[in-house]
């Protein structure tokens, strides 16, 4: 029996970077001292009224358009439970009318993940439960709540069970992650809680109905997410094969045994009891603000990625432009190309031009261009390139040819680089033979010592070319 | 002899003729005669009533205006929130919070130079007709002593039927305004859903609740309404746009306007009262208005439609009440007995049973049955009434079908009790307004009122025949 298929959908939800909560002026900001960013509405004090935040719905439009959803006419819900982090008593989000539908994201790949929905709701607060094992309630001794997450605006991005892998599941996350960022709806830190994925998890023959599925809670980490599909896939396999049925429930990821463990059944799920939440009005976008909207949504990673490649010739699903996307860095490789420098070249150097995480670049882009430019010409080794950035990165900027001048890199020309060479032969006979004989690694001692001769200004292509003449000759 | 129309005490604080303090004195004084027998008052708040009358006499004295309500003595309703006066809703289990905040009308009547007297009794979390399900005992009709003022907003209606202020804000999600305005034999106003912001207001049916004024004329009333009224942008339900001034609309007669009879009416309306509301056509027949029959028939689900709507929403409304961050807590062992105990605490019976009913309603396998065949209903008494405005300006029915009853005559009995409320709860699930006016007397020579309603917005012809029944009468 090995033609299980995995089948994955995936529920993220993402902090809005409002300025201010979904329903009150209180600002939205992590990390401040508990229950500061509180008011009225946000305690769910006795006669308080909730007013949407329309940043929070543009916000929550660009994500959907930048999904390939239709916005759509909506209205808000009441979902009820009781919670001590959950002011209100319930939470008000979108149920049958929600803002974002029927959408998709494309994996590097190329293959298309259905949404489903991205709909806007409101964060509840957060539980500290003191004195239990592990940070559960069960067994604490008491719980600290800090409300200034609550009223935090969300959007919930529901995926169809277009998942196939662990490998997609990590994909489409950082996907997402990536067109959330570029569209500046949230910073979208899975460590800071910014951004929270849920994975259901379920296995059938292909050909066959889906299986029984579980929702697996408390995934920290792209990695974690792997981790847990593999898991819940290896569980539910093994469950099934040896005569038991999958029971649907809500499991719970534990990083520490690498498992997961069953956090209530369906049985025990709430009734929400949801219904149109009677303090607001329906939500209907002009077609002039979606189009406004759309029409101001930046390039997305996967067009980046596209024009990157084809910029530099690299692979766009590859580690190199996709790195440099994902750091939004692309842009700054562009520029150097724009003003005649080598765009291969600018991809290697692109990461060390900014600081770690900087938003600036530390060196203008068109002193990079010139020193790309020069080094394509032959004008300077990769070494010397190297270390004429680095002196670039330490002032800032500066003319790469002066630099160069200045370090004495005038390029060897090849009558005197091909003396020195002969003298290497001479000097490392021993290395000659090995190398003459077939070990190609012999090689590595002359070219040391053509470039012990001439201070590193030899250009090691141009060495290597000379020997293999010499050796063929 | 002091002034008693609100635009005549107006006009002389602000010309100097009186004080407000001086008029508060006869108040206070007042409430000190009879509060102790009729119990309008959950807090009579006498210290920031002196200061808010001592600020509109030196506003006067610098030659500030103090505003159109200068003086006015105001009583509210205490399910609206004052900033450090504790705001009980007439429950256990809000015992000890102090709101940090004003709601929308209570600022509005300070900017326009009111004077609060108090915060009034109320049927727990304003449910109830007869201010009886007050955790803070019953108040009484001034007319006569052992029989109820109505409610939920009892204690606003009595405290100025009493004298004990001028005006006075009640809410109204089911008749809860206009009810106890008839039983004490004032002014009541239910206005459109959404003229009056709610921000402020302790919620209890959140989309059938409306705030509006009792006063003892038609003119007082619309004077209160055009301060509070209008736009406010923390109410997101609050209706986006100017209204004309009530008080202007109060001059024209009613000649050609048509008055609609409901035909097919609920049944159940005592004699003494159907013999006020045929009078009332009679009087605006003679001032030149027309009699139209039109049919209103899903007015009859209209009391089975409100009891599922209201207590769903309320059950939802109320859920925030847990003990954990203000009001009552009774500790327990854990969070959900917590919650549990402080719930049994905190909540009178009727609220109880309509947090009950309510979940129920909205609970899965249920909500179809009940909760949204109630909104279907809604539906259709909205759309009945609608059509029914095609063929008349306004409608007249009774306000309650009964006057004033025995205090404990309805206890034993909700379902008795939910009746009082058959002919103002389908313009509450309209969303439409309504106004009780005092005509005459009944049974026991005890208040009756007749009801005015209207279409969406349609407050000042509303209004103005109101005021034609006033003038009938004098």
């Amino acid at each position: 029996m090995s033609d299980w298929e995995l089948v994955v959908g995936l529920e993220v939800h993402v902090e809005l970077a409002t300025a201010t909560k979904l329903f009150s002026a209180s600002p939205n900001r992590f990390g401040d001292d508990p229950n500061t960013n509180i008011d009225p509405v946000t305690l769910g004090l006795p006669g308080a009224l909730p007013v949407l935040n329309g940043h929070a719905v543009e916000l929550a439009m660009r994500i959907g358009l930048a999904l390939n959803c239709t916005v759509q006419p909506c209205t808000f819900h009441r979902k009820n439970y009781f919670y001590p982090d959950m002011p209100k008593a319930y939470q008000v989000s979108q149920y049958d009318n929600p803002l974002n539908v029927d959408g998709w994201l494309e994996l590097p790949g190329g293959k298309r993940i259905g949404i489903e929905r991205a709909h806007m709701e409101e964060d509840a607060g957060k539980s500290t439960h003191v004195g239990g094992s592990g940070g559960r309630v069960h067994g604490a001794q008491y719980s600290l709540i800090d409300l200034n997450r609550a009223g935090v605006p969300l959007v919930e991005i529901v995926s169809r069970p277009d998942i196939r892998s662990a490998e997609e599941a990590r994909q489409y996350v950082t996907e997402l992650r990536a067109i959330l960022v570029a569209v500046g709806a949230s910073d979208a830190k899975m460590e800071e809680g910014s951004m929270r994925v849920d994975a259901n998890v379920s296995v059938h023959h292909p050909g066959t109905p889906f299986g029984t599925r579980c929702e697996i809670k408390n995934v920290n980490s792209v990695r974690s997410l792997g981790r847990a599909i593999e898991y819940e896939m290896r569980r539910q396999i093994d469950l099934v094969e040896s005569g038991g049925t999958v029971r649907q429930e809500t499991r719970h990821w534990d990083e520490n045994d690498g498992r997961t463990h069953t956090l209530r059944t369906k049985e025990d799920a709430d009734d929400y009891r949801y219904f149109l939440e009677p303090d607001l009005v329906p939500l209907a976008p002009s077609a002039d603000w979606v189009e406004k909207v759309r029409a101001a949504l930046p390039v997305l990673p996967a067009e980046r990625r596209r024009r990157l490649a084809t910029l530099t010739g690299q692979p766009a699903d590859g580690e190199a432009v996709s790195s440099v996307v994902e750091r939004g860095q692309d842009a700054y490789v562009e520029a150097v190309a724009h003003v005649g420098g080598d765009a291969a070249r600018a991809l290697v150097y692109v990461k060390e031009a900014f600081a770690d995480e900087g938003d600036e670049p530390r060196v203008p882009a068109a002193d990079i261009a010139a020193l790309t430019q020069m080094e394509v010409e032959g004008a300077v080794t990769a070494t010397q390139a190297k270390a004429i950035l680095a002196d670039l990165l330490a002032a800032g900027g500066g003319d790469p040819a002066a630099i160069a001048a200045a370090k004495g890199f005038e390029a060897i020309d090849t009558s005197a680089l091909e003396a020195v060479v002969d003298a290497a032969i001479a000097d490392q006979a021993d290395a000659w033979a090995k190398f003459c004989a077939g070990d190609g690694k012999a090689m590595g001692a002359i070219v040391g010592a053509v470039m012990k001769a001439t201070q590193g200004k030899a250009d090691g292509k141009i060495v290597t070319a000379i020997l293999n003449a010499r050796r063929s000759s | 002899m002091s002034p008693t129309s609100v635009s005549s005490v107006a006009a002389a604080v602000r010309s100097g003729a009186t004080t407000a303090t001086a008029l508060l004195d006869e108040h206070l004084a007042r409430i000190a005669g009879r509060e102790s027998e009729i119990h309008a008052f959950n807090l009579v708040t006498t210290e920031t009533a002196r200061a808010q009358a001592a600020a509109v006499d030196a506003a006067v004295a610098r030659g500030d205006d103090p505003g159109p309500l200068a003086g006015v003595t105001v009583a509210l309703k205490d399910n609206m929130c004052t900033r450090g006066i504790p705001t009980t809703c007439s429950s256990r289990i809000l015992d000890g919070w102090t709101p940090p905040y004003d709601a929308t009308v209570v600022e509005r009547l300070r900017a326009a130079g009111a004077v609060m007297v108090g915060k009034t009794n109320l049927d727990e979390f304003a449910m109830g007709s007869s201010t009886e399900n007050s955790a803070f005992g019953v108040t009484r009709n001034p007319h006569d002593t052992a029989r109820v003022a109505g409610g939920s907003s009892g204690g606003s209606a009595a405290s100025v039927a009493a004298g004990f202020s001028q005006v006075a804000l009640g809410s109204d999600t089911g008749g809860s305004i206009r009810q106890p305005a008839a039983l004490c034999g004032v002014v009541g106003v239910k206005p459109t859903y959404g003229y009056v912001s709610r921000f402020g207001l302790v919620a209890y049916a959140s989309s059938l609740d409306q705030i509006g004024p009792f006063a003892t004329s038609v003119e007082d009333a619309a004077r209160v309404l055009d301060v509070i009224g209008g736009h406010d942008p923390n109410d997101s339900t609050s209706i986006p746009q100017q209204y004309p001034s009530l008080v202007e609309s109060l001059g024209r007669d009613v000649a050609g306007l048509r008055i609609g009879r409901i035909t097919d009416l609920p049944g159940g309306a005592e004699p003494d009262v159907l013999e006020r509301l045929e009078a009332a056509f009679d009087a605006l027949r003679a001032a030149g208005a027309t009699i139209v029959d039109v049919e209103v028939p899903a007015l009859t689900y209209g009391l089975s439609a409100y009891y599922v709507i209201a207590p769903a929403e309320a059950s939802s409304n109320l859920a925030r009440f847990d003990g954990v961050r203000y009001g009552l807590r009774v500790d327990a062992s854990d969070t959900n007995s917590m919650y549990g105990a402080t719930r049994a605490a905190g909540f009178g019976d009727e609220v109880k049973r309509r947090i009950m009913l309510g979940t129920y309603a909205l609970s899965a396998g249920y909500y179809d049955a009940y909760y949204g065949k109630a909104l279907k209903v809604r539906r259709l008494i909205h759309d009945d009434f609608e059509r029914a405005y095609q063929r008349a300006d306004v409608l007249l029915t009774p306000t309650s079908p009964c006057v004033a009853f025995p205090v404990g005559a309805k206890g034993d009995n909700p379902l008795a009790m939910y009746l009082v409320d058959v002919y103002t709860i389908g313009t509450n699930l309209a969303g439409h307004p309504g106004m009780s006016v005092p005509y005459g007397t009944g049974a026991d020579g005890l208040p009756v009122g007749v009801q005015v309603l209207a279409g969406t917005l349609q407050e000042p012809t509303m209004f103005r025949v109101g005021a034609a029944l006033e003038r009938s009468m004098s």
